[in-house]
């Protein structure tokens, strides 16, 4: 194994886990700040401008309010839940950070399994989530948190899909040999379905609007972390932020070719980890982009999107790059019909989500209409 | 021999990020125990509900629609476990491996439809 400097090979995944740690810190903090800013410009407004140069340091600012802030814990909650939870939504989240690739030969370990353990890793928060929101012992949580727990495994079952039909493409689980693979074509040109499914899927799992659903204000004001304050709530907040983080790096070391493309293995590191800079930059600044732009989902709608279309849809992408890779066909030849193939998957879901957009169903009545009658 | 060390070299890193993760939030909760003001006041441990006090405990009864997709998720998130090694193996076995698996999602395709035709797909 090659490690840092010939050091022993705990310290070297030491040293590495302690970047990583600092990298994320500075990345979500500059997250929250680009977040406020850019959808600032969308809504026609400054942004925070006032702590600091242009209000660089807000979140600086926030940070040391949060941790001087009281932590209040109300009387009925389980006291073991209720302080366990913001550990386990926080450190499955940032247990990702283990595989994701910064650059051709920099992650902190190149596991086989690089692609499975991120989606497994990256799905045990729920558990906190769902601990918080009952622990709580409020309502509001308690809702949010089976909202949370509904969406969350929905969404998975897609994501995961998703995943698969691009492994099979690229034929490894390993992320940096599939970053290497790009190295001529990226996999969105062979792939646009599963990486537009892997977008909608992402958002869904951080709870991101228009899927922000278990959190929203105006429903449950905040959803399990209602009765949480101070640092422990910011804690919620960091797992997010570390979380887009995590799925931008990974969207694009998978579909977009990471560092790899264009010429990132002649052109050296500081080329590579612009690529990775410049493509993660562009799936958060969409993800952005979308908060600003798409109302909230109902959760009937949420539920069906995902069963109804994204599952089958997924299924088919399976079948479909399966058959065309199982027989050998010439290389150009496989990989063009790919293409045609998921692009007809992307006309359909787009046509899909078009007409239910343009003509919705009316919200499902929660009593019978023959017993609202009586 | 060497197989086992790699596993370790690589395991040892997830090991360490678990260790690193949970130093983490506990120093951001230590530094929030030395830098918070504390004062114990009855009212302050009340649950949030609006202004007014809650009646009961808020750990009630959970809708039965949520089972039903708890139950879909499993069936199919155990399927997903079935297809990640074959997505990486079918090419070199061949056609054979492939219709295998075509029934085999053919299967769960068709409980996937029972269950949509049944309702339970249904958010209500």
């Amino acid at each position: 194994m090659n490690t840092l400097f010939g050091l022993p090979v705990a310290l070297d995944a030491l040293i590495r886990v302690l970047i990583i740690v600092s990298v994320m810190t500075v990345v979500v903090m500059g997250l929250i700040y680009v977040e406020r800013k850019v959808l600032a410009r969308f809504q026609q407004r400054l942004g925070p401008t006032r702590t600091g140069p242009m209000g660089l340091l807000q979140s600086v600012a926030d940070a040391l309010k949060l941790v001087a802030k009281e932590d209040v814990r109300p009387t009925n909650a389980d006291p073991w839940v209720f302080e366990l939870a913001p550990f386990l939504v926080f450190v499955p989240t940032f247990l990702g950070f283990v595989v994701v690739p910064f650059a051709l030969a920099w992650s902190v370990r190149d596991l086989d399994l690089g692609l499975f353990y991120i989606l497994a890793v990256s799905s045990v928060n729920i558990v906190g989530w769902v601990m918080a929101g009952w622990a709580s012992d409020n309502r509001y949580a308690m809702l949010g948190a089976l909202r949370a727990v509904a969406q969350s495994i929905s969404y998975e079952l897609p994501l995961v899909m998703a995943m698969i039909a691009v492994a099979m493409v690229a034929d490894s689980l390993n992320i940096s040999e599939i970053v290497r693979g790009q190295a001529m074509v990226p996999n969105i040109v062979w792939q646009p379905l599963p990486f537009l499914m892997f977008f909608i899927c992402m958002l869904a799992e951080m709870n991101r609007p228009p899927f922000d659903i278990p959190v929203g204000e105006s429903e449950v004001v905040g959803g399990p972390y209602v009765e949480y304050s101070g640092i422990r709530w910011s804690m919620f907040f960091l797992a997010e932020y570390a979380s887009m983080f995590i799925m931008a790096l990974l969207g694009a070391a998978v579909f977009l070719g990471g560092s790899a493309w264009p010429f990132g293995e002649q052109l050296g590191l500081p080329w590579q980890i612009l690529l990775t800079v410049a493509k993660a930059g562009l799936i958060i600044f969409v993800v952005i982009w979308t908060r600003a732009s798409f109302p909230r989902l109902r959760i009937d709608q949420l539920m069906s999107f995902s069963w109804k279309l994204l599952l089958p849809v997924s299924f088919a992408q399976i079948m479909v790059n399966g058959l065309i890779l199982v027989y050998d066909l010439p290389y150009g030849m496989s990989h063009t019909l790919l293409a045609v193939c998921s692009a007809a998957g992307v006309l359909f879901v787009a046509s899909a989500i078009n007409r239910s957009v343009t003509s919705p169903r009316p919200r499902p009545l929660l009593i019978p209409r023959s017993e609202a009658a009586r | 021999m060497e197989h086992l060390d790699q596993l370790f070299g690589n395991y040892i890193a997830v090991f360490l990020a678990t260790i690193a993760g949970f130093i983490l939030v506990i120093s951001a909760l230590v530094g929030n125990r030395l830098l918070a003001p504390f004062s114990q006041e009855r009212s302050k441990g009340t649950s949030y509900e609006c202004g007014m006090l809650p009646i009961k405990r808020a750990q009630t009864n959970v809708g039965m629609r949520f089972y039903l997709y708890a139950i879909l998720f499993i069936i199919f998130d155990v399927e997903a476990v079935f297809i990640f090694p074959w997505a990486l193996s079918f090419v070199a076995i061949g056609p054979m491996a492939y219709y295998e698996m075509v029934l085999f999602v053919g299967i769960l395709a068709a409980g996937l439809a029972y269950a949509w035709k049944k309702g339970a797909l249904r958010w209500q």
